[in-house]
């Protein structure tokens, strides 16, 4: 039993009622970290002591000036820079570095009052699927921790799942929020892209990043997402597109929702309790009202290798400003200028990140720019348009979120490829732009399964109220792993 | 596009500024050929005329008030460098005699 397992409107409740304050919830979230941790593996850093000091400060807060998030522990993945706080990507390459400012997002949990408790591990620079490409610790599945929690948010899902926090922020580059929530059986959503200031969160592919919430139940995820989604003018690609009141639309009535249904989702490469699980939850939302209908995305099997041209050729350039000359780790017992950059980028970065610097590079240099670089981006647009021509007739798109339930620690670190694969049905999206979730929508073997729900560009709203309505229809988001019930 | 030689890969690294042995080169091109092989699939379809997409919005340059704002203190931009000397960031030659 564990505070956490309250929703946050109930969670208010307590503190309204003084069944407990906002300190007790600091400390179990510390409290239930130290017990799980050693088996979870979520944590890179710890914000203790700050933390525990302004939750006592924020008891003192009257109610009537609290909002809905007042007080509530949150953990922020390790690419979303937070001032005096150590945030390293989980490369070796920014072992130490202590950020001097907080990002966008940062500020506005602080301003909606919510407590960062501390770091969340991932793939080293959100380049992977299954956090075990951090090079600092591989965080598990709580539900069996012998398998992986997905990435690269791995750690953001898993610290969910395990009770350890109710909140959490991940990054989403090309499935990064939505495969780990499935992995784990929770609720990630990655917004449109433009939605969510990207000021402060690390770059990997700025085209495609963009920042999400992942919580245990749709109602937190929405309000989180409105706690920080809005134009910013530190990133001139944060969109000045109004940020409804998501919670408001959350009634349950999805009457007359026109679904798509691709067939290309449910076809080659998915396994079939994943199939199955997401033909289930088409019947439910039937019964709720809504109309299904199969269409065609018929340039998706090509999304793959658009994405990793793509997303390698941003990292490229993004990932030059690693150089240990002003931040982060720097080669030592070197001649000149030259051998510091290369040693320091050589000792400080994994195989992986390697891998797509390298991938990313050799698509933009002379001779292969047109064939790579220049295919992909118009390969990219034949993808936007298979979804800009689905969007005229329907108002979601569902599908599975990925192909099979969490893999094995270990299974896929060798082969790239098969680890890619893991992300043919989330590229897509980021590709496109558009926003999606993953929501429980079953298990197999005691392993969860997602349910991917796709709205149109800045359309949260019918996504949330789609995925409120198949909640409250269902009781997989109030199942929770063994490792939760830990004295 | 053919696939990557232990050359290439080292061209690409030297580009990437890093440092590679002969092993690791050997070992990138092979992984690396694997990736564009893959990759060749996005030649089946025929993208003559298609606009390149860059962005998925209508982003335009977004201008500001040119107004001077106050930035982050020298001090406080200095705390994660390694070398520095007289609030300057010190490196190691850049020219060799």
């Amino acid at each position: 039993m564990t505070l956490f397992e309250r929703s946050s409107k109930e969670l208010q409740e307590g503190l309204h009622s003084g069944d407990f304050k906002i300190a007790d919830l600091t400390n179990e979230a510390f409290a239930r970290i130290e017990k799980l941790d050693g088996d979870v593996q979520a944590f890179l850093a710890l914000n203790k002591e700050k933390a525990i000091a302004q939750a006592e400060e924020m008891d003192q807060v009257p109610f009537e000036q609290r909002g809905p998030l007042f007080g509530l522990p949150i953990g922020v993945k390790d690419n979303i820079v937070t001032e005096g706080l150590e945030t390293t990507c989980a490369s070796k390459i920014l072992e130490g570095f202590m950020p001097i400012y907080d990002a966008t997002v940062v500020k506005k949990l602080r301003d909606a009052g919510m407590i960062t408790v501390g770091k969340l591990n991932m793939d080293e620079f959100a380049m992977g699927s299954s956090n075990e490409n951090s090079a600092f610790k591989t965080t598990k599945n709580p539900w069996n921790l012998d398998h992986v929690p997905g990435g690269s948010s791995g750690a953001s899902a898993a610290s969910v799942a395990a009770g350890e926090v109710p909140f959490s922020l991940g990054s989403d580059t090309g499935g990064s929020i939505r495969q780990p929530a499935a992995y784990c059986g929770v609720v990630g959503m990655k917004p449109t892209y433009g939605r969510v200031s990207r000021f402060g969160l690390v770059a990997f592919a700025s085209s495609l990043d963009q920042i999400g919430p992942i919580t245990r139940n749709v109602y937190d995820n929405a309000l989180l997402l409105e706690a920080i989604a809005g134009v910013d003018a530190n990133d001139s690609t944060s969109a000045d597109v109004p940020v409804p009141n998501y919670v408001a639309s959350l009634n349950g009535d999805i009457k007359g929702l026109r679904i798509a249904v691709p067939k290309e989702f449910l076809g080659e490469g998915v396994g079939e309790a994943a199939r199955n699980s997401v033909l289930e939850a088409l019947e439910v939302l039937k019964g709720l009202g809504a109309t299904v209908e199969e269409v065609s995305l018929p340039h998706s099997k090509y999304a793959l290798a658009a994405y990793y041209i793509l997303s390698s050729s941003e990292a490229s350039s993004n990932l030059s400003r690693f150089d240990g000359i002003r931040y982060g780790f720097r080669a030592e017992g070197v001649k000149n200028l030259m051998e510091l950059y290369k040693e320091t980028r050589a000792q400080g970065f994994g195989d992986e990140v390697k891998r797509r610097i390298m991938l990313g590079t050799y698509s933009l240099s002379a001779g292969t720019y047109d064939a790579y670089y220049k295919k992909a981006q118009q390969v990219r647009t034949l993808i936007k348009e298979d979804y800009d021509k689905v969007f005229e007739n329907y108002d979601v798109i569902v599908g599975p979120t990925a192909p099979t339930p969490a893999f094995k620690v270990g299974e896929n670190i060798d082969d790239p490829m098969t680890m890619y694969a893991n992300d043919i049905l989330t590229i897509p999206i980021n590709l496109a732009g558009v926003p999606a979730i993953s929501i429980p929508c079953g298990f197999e073997n005691g392993l969860p399964l997602g349910l991917q729900i796709i709205g149109k560009h800045f359309d949260e709203e019918t996504i949330y109220r789609t995925a409120f309505a198949y909640e409250q229809a269902t009781d997989f988001n109030t199942q929770t792993p063994q490792i939760w019930e830990v004295k | 596009m053919a696939k990557l030689t232990k050359e290439e890969v080292k061209h690409v690294a030297h580009l990437a500024r890093l440092a590679i042995t002969d092993e690791e080169a050997e070992k990138f091109a092979n992984q690396l050929g694997k990736i564009t092989d893959f990759a060749e699939q996005l030649n089946e379809l025929d993208t003559t005329n298609v606009k390149p997409t860059s962005h998925v919005l209508p982003i335009v340059n977004v201008m500001r008030e040119d107004v001077a704002q106050k930035g982050l203190d020298r001090e406080v931009m200095m705390l994660n460098v390694k070398e520095q000397e007289a609030g300057q960031v010190k490196v190691p030659p850049i020219l060799e005699d």
